[in-house]
């Protein structure tokens, strides 16, 4: 068990350290201009050639890299080019929008997930089994863009606390959950096909099992054996799924943020895109690279814990 | 099963009634003409191949169109296409599908649309199939060190923020032409989807290569790249076909929301997510620049997604389907 720890504990500093390396070179070989983007359009050249030796731009690659890393080992992501504010900052204050963003709509979709895809494998052929195969194709099909849009068009000025698309509305404590629900039924949709597929996979898989059919030979009620006997067991491969999403999602939520105008990490690595802030862009790739790890070491490990099979592969 | 006992059905009846040199031959059919008529079955999955069909010819006559309205897709039209207060005028006689903001016309902007979505969602399905198929089957038929580095490439690409980076690629190379800037948008979406795939493939060929045929073709001498070519792609042909027809409309998804986001096609070439993207701060009171586009952009990816799925169903009858359609668990 340790062994395994440690096996997938060093894989994942190697997936950061990786990605970490992968970023700086993309900056790296970019042709944003850094010194602009701090000294402004008006900057002398004394003055860009002083902010280059500042940042230690004017070192050889293999320097600026090292110290790149030496600074990361410490947890220090480098302060921001545009207004000087250490990037841990600036992301801790984005993230818990974020993260209310992707636990909310991760539950909605889990949830409604699970209940369609209990409806569609215990009901073949039901109303409720081609409605669950409607959702499903319809959450695999819709860009995720047109369903925020759709679902403003609809609701906006009512539900949405006023904001039209793209406005960044008031601070999210005001009107939490009023602002916070639209954003969620829309991220939601997207992934509900996922959950409605694996509980329905898994739920028929488990009650084709030898236990079921003794448990029903048993002479147990057909709900009794289904959710007692079978979902139960069914459910492990949909909360490790939703252990992934939810940390996958943290990266994805830059166009539900932008649409509903919501202040989180994906918004603040649209601005600084468009602002060449590189420390930024760099923090929140890694941060979010940080998140799906976390996430799926803590579903690996959990893996092991519940199936010793595992281990071994 | 139903296929079997049909065949065998008509089969005895056809002794009965004609006992020898009969007119009703047994005609051999071929595993593709079999597929083809398992898929004309699924009606939804047939409307909806008929319906890319039309999408495709309203793509490809796109300049047709510009031709007839008068409207080329990049040119702006303020004195017909806004009103006196300077808001897109809806759907007429003169704009089919109304203006946009900037007074230019929405069905053939939307036709341009459709060309960049079909090329894009198509092109970046095929180089991330071959790719896939290329990384997956050297890694699980290689194996060893080879099978652990690309196996372990593939889960950092899906671990990787692809969204993030592919906006990150996109501007920090700056691109503004329209070539490059589809060149980028390929290539980003055939990067972040082939791990998934080869995962798949890989998967595939390492149960195959235990199979018995391989030892056999081992055994009189064929060399690996034979055995890989001749033995083992063809028993990847039907993964590989389902596969890519479903990543057709996921590669358009994606590409929608890189336009949308500012970082896909570059204008002044239209794309269906860079209308969504550039008509949102007006669509409150111009309904049909997020109709639209929406709308075919849904219809489009629920086409191709519905036919993946029929495909699927055609070539490997046992997926999915199974026990429920079969009505097995019913009681």
């Amino acid at each position: 068990m340790t062994r395994f720890l440690l096996r997938r504990l060093l894989y994942a500093v190697i997936v950061l350290w990786l990605v970490s390396t992968l970023v700086f070179v993309f900056l790296h070989v970019s042709p944003i201009p850094v010194e602009r983007v701090i000294g402004g359009p008006r900057a002398t050249a004394d003055t860009l050639a002083q902010i280059r030796r500042n940042l230690g731009l004017d070192q050889p690659v293999l320097v600026q890299y090292w110290r790149f890393l030496r600074r990361l080992a410490g947890g220090d992501l480098g302060d921001s080019y545009v207004n000087g504010v250490p990037v841990a900052r600036l992301i801790g204050d984005r993230l818990p929008t974020t993260l209310w963003l992707v636990l909310g709509a991760g539950l909605l979709a889990c949830g409604g997930g699970v209940v369609a895809g209990v409806l569609s494998a215990t009901r073949a052929r039901s109303l409720w089994d081609r409605a669950a195969t409607v959702l499903v194709l319809l959450g695999l099909s819709t860009p995720p863009f047109v369903m925020a849009l759709a679902l403003l068009y609809l609701f906006a000025g009512g539900i949405g606390g006023g904001s039209g698309p793209f406005e960044a509305g008031p601070p999210l404590q005001e009107h939490f959950l009023r602002r916070m629900v639209l954003p969620w039924v829309a991220l939601a949709f997207l992934m509900v096909a996922a959950y409605t597929r694996l509980t329905r996979g898994a739920l028929l898989d488990v009650l084709g099992e030898d236990y079921v059919r003794t448990a029903k030979a048993k002479g147990l009620t057909r709900r009794r054996v289904v959710y007692r006997h079978g979902l139960r067991a069914a459910l492990t491969p949909v909360v490790t799924q939703l252990g992934v999403d939810l940390g996958a999602l943290v990266g994805s939520t830059i166009v539900t943020e932008k649409v509903f105008g919501l202040q989180g990490v994906g918004q603040l690595v649209y601005q600084s895109i468009a602002l060449g802030d590189t420390p930024v862009i760099i923090g929140v790739t890694l941060v979010v690279t940080l998140f799906v790890t976390l996430a799926n070491l803590a579903v690996d490990v959990g893996y092991s814990l519940l199936d010793p099979r595992v281990r071994s592969g | 099963m139903a296929w079997g006992r049909a065949a065998a059905g008509s089969a005895a009846g056809a002794a009965v009634a004609v006992p020898h040199g009969g007119s009703r031959r047994v005609r051999g059919r071929s595993p593709a003409q079999l597929a083809w008529a398992r898929f004309r079955r699924d009606r939804a999955a047939v409307a909806a191949l008929a319906l890319i069909g039309l999408i495709t010819l309203f793509a490809v006559l796109a300049p047709l169109w510009a031709r007839w309205s008068g409207h080329p897709y990049g040119a702006t039209f303020p004195e017909t296409g806004l009103d006196a207060n300077g808001q897109p005028r809806g759907p007429g006689a003169e704009f089919w599908l109304g203006a946009d903001q900037l007074g230019r016309d929405v069905f053939v902007r939307a036709a341009y649309g459709a060309r960049i979505s079909l090329l894009v969602g198509v092109l970046a399905a095929l180089l991330a199939s071959l790719a896939g198929t290329f990384a997956g089957m050297l890694a699980g038929y290689v194996g060893g060190v080879l099978d652990t580095l690309l196996a372990r490439l593939m889960d950092m690409t899906l671990a990787l923020p692809y969204l993030l980076v592919a906006i990150t690629l996109a501007t920090t190379f700056q691109i503004s032409s329209v070539g490059a800037s589809l060149t980028m948008t390929v290539l980003v979406i055939a990067f972040f989807s082939f791990a998934a795939f080869g995962r798949v493939i890989r998967g595939q060929v390492l149960s195959l290569r235990r199979a018995e045929f391989i030892e056999a073709a081992r055994s009189l001498g064929a060399s690996d790249a034979r055995i890989m070519i001749v033995d083992v792609l063809p028993n990847l042909a039907a993964q590989i076909t389902v596969l890519t027809s479903l990543l057709v409309p996921a590669s358009i998804v994606f590409e929608a929301t890189l336009s949308f986001l500012g970082v896909g096609v570059r204008p002044p070439m239209p794309s269906w997510g860079s209308m969504l993207g550039e008509g949102g701060e007006v669509f409150q009171t111009a309904w049909w620049l997020l109709a639209v586009p929406g709308v075919l952009l849904l219809l489009t990816t629920l086409s191709f997604n519905l036919v993946g799925e029929g495909v699927r169903d055609a070539l490997d009858p046992r997926a999915e389907r199974s026990p429920v359609r079969r009505g097995e668990l019913r009681r």
